[in-house]
């Protein structure tokens, strides 16, 4: 059956060692392949060092590393008192990232030189939000968060007000810092707004009062 | 021709000597099964099994023409749909098999559930069979990545928000999923490798090492109700089973896993040559922002669930959920694997499936039509119904063009169109009194805004003034019992808004 049986040399007489020898050699052999596994081991040991530097790799930056200061334009773009959307190219991008490079951003001019940037980015769960000049709110089209026109939480899911770039304003130029995307881990402080829009505070402290039935049980202001 | 038929056996010969696979594959393929499991209900892995296949298969046909690069990969899918011939084709088999494999995939769990299939001695059969369900959606996730539209770039957005609030860990999680500080190339190469390296070598290993302990344990023989199953004699009495109603896999089961298996091909060929390729959407460019994200079917009931749960119980619920459920699927074997397997003896099994069930398709639901959602454009697009106009004051039709330029029609719907994040409006003033309305609008609440800062006072009493018309079928308007008892000692209550 077994086709290897055909072609061994049947003539050749097997040599019988002596047990002892037999035993002699195997434990010597087990040895040696115990000591392979421990090479090996080693090997594997310090390849992994490489390996695994390479796969965090993208981790262990810095955030603010990929932060730098990036112009949005002059201030003569940005009305007193409007809110607009503005693209920027991300100052880290490699070259085959396409449109994903360019990010958008809110920027709202309250007056003279105050100015607040904020991320494109909901702080629920990152959908785009929009800006309604005529009711003064941003939108968001996800799970229906809204905020304040100053990016204070308005209701829905969010449970912060929207993330806000830092931002200078040198000569006649309006600069962001910005590099990463804003997400909960590297925004997680909650700021309060740069600029508080009169009585917003207040009606918040009134908002309890009355509450018609929400769509959802669940979903609560 | 038995000339031809002499030589292919002296073929097959000569590679049976050197491979020695086809006579344990024969005995494999014959071995006995007890009688009473050649049934309709035991198709769903074996159909599973051919799902991936056809997956494996169209996923290299379709990575001939695909370019993982952030910048193309969304023109080399529009130039497979359009200028490479059948590969619309091609993608949409790729895709509605991938959602028949999740459908297959979770009725076959289901079934075995129900079945206890999962009891001793298969409980290893059955954690590795939760391994797969979690190996195929993380198929999907991934696949619906490379599609990289617009979903899949907020969507993206969406996991590493969801992943950044893991504490501690979470801006490394972050990165590592991101691969770079943005959504961007290094993004897409991440999850093709998963896609196309990591997660199918694993998901067909561990099809490998499933399949063989279900030819090894013997497939689960029917249900009885009061046949026990007992770890000291089990194996014995299903051995005596096969013993006395023994009928070889194939071909006396088999057949019915194959006729099932071929339908279900058809199924996924007919759905891509009806409905053709899923998407892709949009271009991944986030300056586009005129969009609403939305996964794909699969994942439409987590969407609804992260809408509907309040947000301070978002986060725990978001990471201990899934550990506390996939803890409960794999521990399930464990502590339940002996006793009674037919389901009319474990009415708490049932009644778990059929609310899971249930749970399941209901979010689903919700998130094909996402109520939570406020839509955009309905403040531009669906105009007042002419009836509300009928016999209105100036004052009041002015309040109607108030509610269209607030945007208050993106989540509260008016005869029938419009958002359903708020109440619809039809009928409002039957519910609440003119006083009611004027705080809400002014102060918001619940789930509302305020427009303290968004409307003057004429646009105020405009609005208020139109909303305290709407009392759907003629109901009469809502009235503030408290002033009524107040009012009462001095002059008789009136109606607060005049029809
Ligand atoms: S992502 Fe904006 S509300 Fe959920």
């Amino acid at each position: 059956m077994d086709p290897m049986e055909q072609n061994s040399q049947g003539e050749q007489p097997v040599r019988a060692e002596p047990d002892s020898v037999r035993s002699a050699k195997h434990s010597r052999r087990a040895f040696l392949f115990k000591l392979s596994l421990a090479v090996n081991g080693a090997v594997g040991a310090v390849l992994a060092v490489p390996i695994i530097g390479y796969l965090l790799g993208p981790a262990m930056k810095k955030g603010s590393s990929y932060n730098s200061w990036i112009s949005l334009g002059s201030l003569s773009d940005f009305p007193e008192g409007e809110t607009r959307l503005v693209n920027y190219r991300n100052p880290v991008t490699t070259s085959w990232d396409g449109q994903t490079g360019d990010i958008p951003c809110w920027v709202r001019r309250v007056s003279g030189t105050t100015f607040q940037v904020f991320a494109i980015n909901c702080a629920h769960l990152g959908c785009p939000v929009r800006w309604f000049a005529q009711s003064k709110l941003f939108l968001c089209p996800c799970h229906g968060g809204a905020y304040y026109a100053d990016g204070a939480r308005a209701s829905g899911p969010p449970e912060r007000g929207l993330f806000e770039y830092e931002h200078k304003v040198s000569g006649d130029t309006l600069m962001i810092s910005a590099g990463k995307m804003p997400t909960l881990a590297n925004q997680a402080r909650v700021d309060t707004p740069l600029t508080q829009i009169d009585g917003t505070d207040a009606t918040k402290r009134l908002m309890a009062l009355e509450r018609p039935e929400p769509r959802c049980g669940s979903c609560q202001g | 021709m038995p000339g031809l038929k002499q030589r292919g056996l002296e073929l097959y010969g000569w590679f049976e000597q050197r491979l020695g696979l086809g006579t344990p594959i024969i005995e494999m393929a014959e071995h006995e099964v007890p009688e009473n499991t050649s049934s309709w209900w035991y198709v769903f892995g074996s159909a599973a099994t051919v799902l991936l296949v056809l997956q494996v298969m169209t996923g290299v046909l379709l990575a001939l023409v695909y370019e993982t690069s952030a910048s193309h990969a969304w023109n080399s899918l529009q130039f497979l749909d359009h200028s490479v011939k059948l590969g619309w084709f091609l993608r949409a088999v790729h895709g509605w098999g991938s959602d028949f494999m999740i459908a297959v995939v979770l009725v076959h769990m289901a079934q075995v559930f129900l079945f206890g299939a999962y009891k001793f001695p298969r409980e290893l059969t059955w954690i590795i069979g939760v391994g797969l369900l979690l190996l195929t959606l993380g198929m999907a996730f991934t696949g619906q990545v490379l599609r990289f539209d617009q979903d899949a770039y907020w969507g993206l957005g969406i996991g590493a928000s969801i992943v950044s609030r893991v504490p501690i860990i979470g801006g490394w999680l972050v990165d590592m999923m991101l691969g770079g500080p943005i959504i961007a190339g290094p993004t897409l190469t991440r999850f093709f490798a998963l896609h196309v390296f990591v997660i199918p070598g694993t998901l067909l290993a561990m099809v490998g090492l499933h399949v063989w302990m279900v030819l090894r344990l013997g497939i689960n023989d029917w249900p009885m109700p009061g046949r026990v199953v007992r770890k000291s004699t089990y194996v014995r009495e299903y051995d005596e089973l096969t013993k006395k109603t023994g009928i070889p896999f194939v071909p006396d089961a088999a057949w019915k896993d194959a006729i099932f298996a071929a339908a279900i091909m058809l199924s996924v060929i007919a759905c891509a040559l009806i409905f053709g390729p899923f998407g892709p959407t949009g271009q991944p460019d986030p300056t586009i922002i005129q969009t609403a994200p939305k996964p794909d079917f699969a994942f439409l009931w987590i969407y609804a669930v992260l809408a509907y749960l309040p947000p301070s119980l978002e986060t725990p619920v978001l990471f201990i959920a899934p550990v506390l459920g996939i803890g409960a699927m794999l521990l399930l074997p464990l502590i339940g694997g002996e006793g009674e397997k037919h389901w009319s003896r474990r009415p708490v099994a049932v009644l778990m499936l059929a609310v899971i069930a249930v749970t399941l398709g209901v979010f689903t639901r919700l998130g094909t039509y996402t109520p939570w959602s406020p839509i955009m454009e309905a403040w531009t697009s669906d105009p007042i119904p002419v009836a509300y106009l009928h016999n209105r004051t100036p004052l009041e039709r002015q309040g109607a063009i108030v509610l269209q330029n607030k945007q208050c029609r993106n989540c509260h719907s008016v005869g029938g169109a419009g958002g359903l994040r708020g109440p619809a409006l039809d009928a409002i003033a039957s519910r609440m009194t003119e006083d009611q309305i004027i705080r809400q609008v002014l102060q918001g609440g619940g789930n509302m805004p305020a427009y303290g800062n968004a409307l003057n006072p004429s646009e105020t009493t405009a609005l208020v003034r139109f909303l305290a018309t709407l009392r759907g079928n003629d109901l009469s308007p809502a009235i503030d019992a408290s002033r009524h008892l107040a009012d009462s000692s001095e002059t008789p209550a009136t109606p607060l808004t005049e029809h």
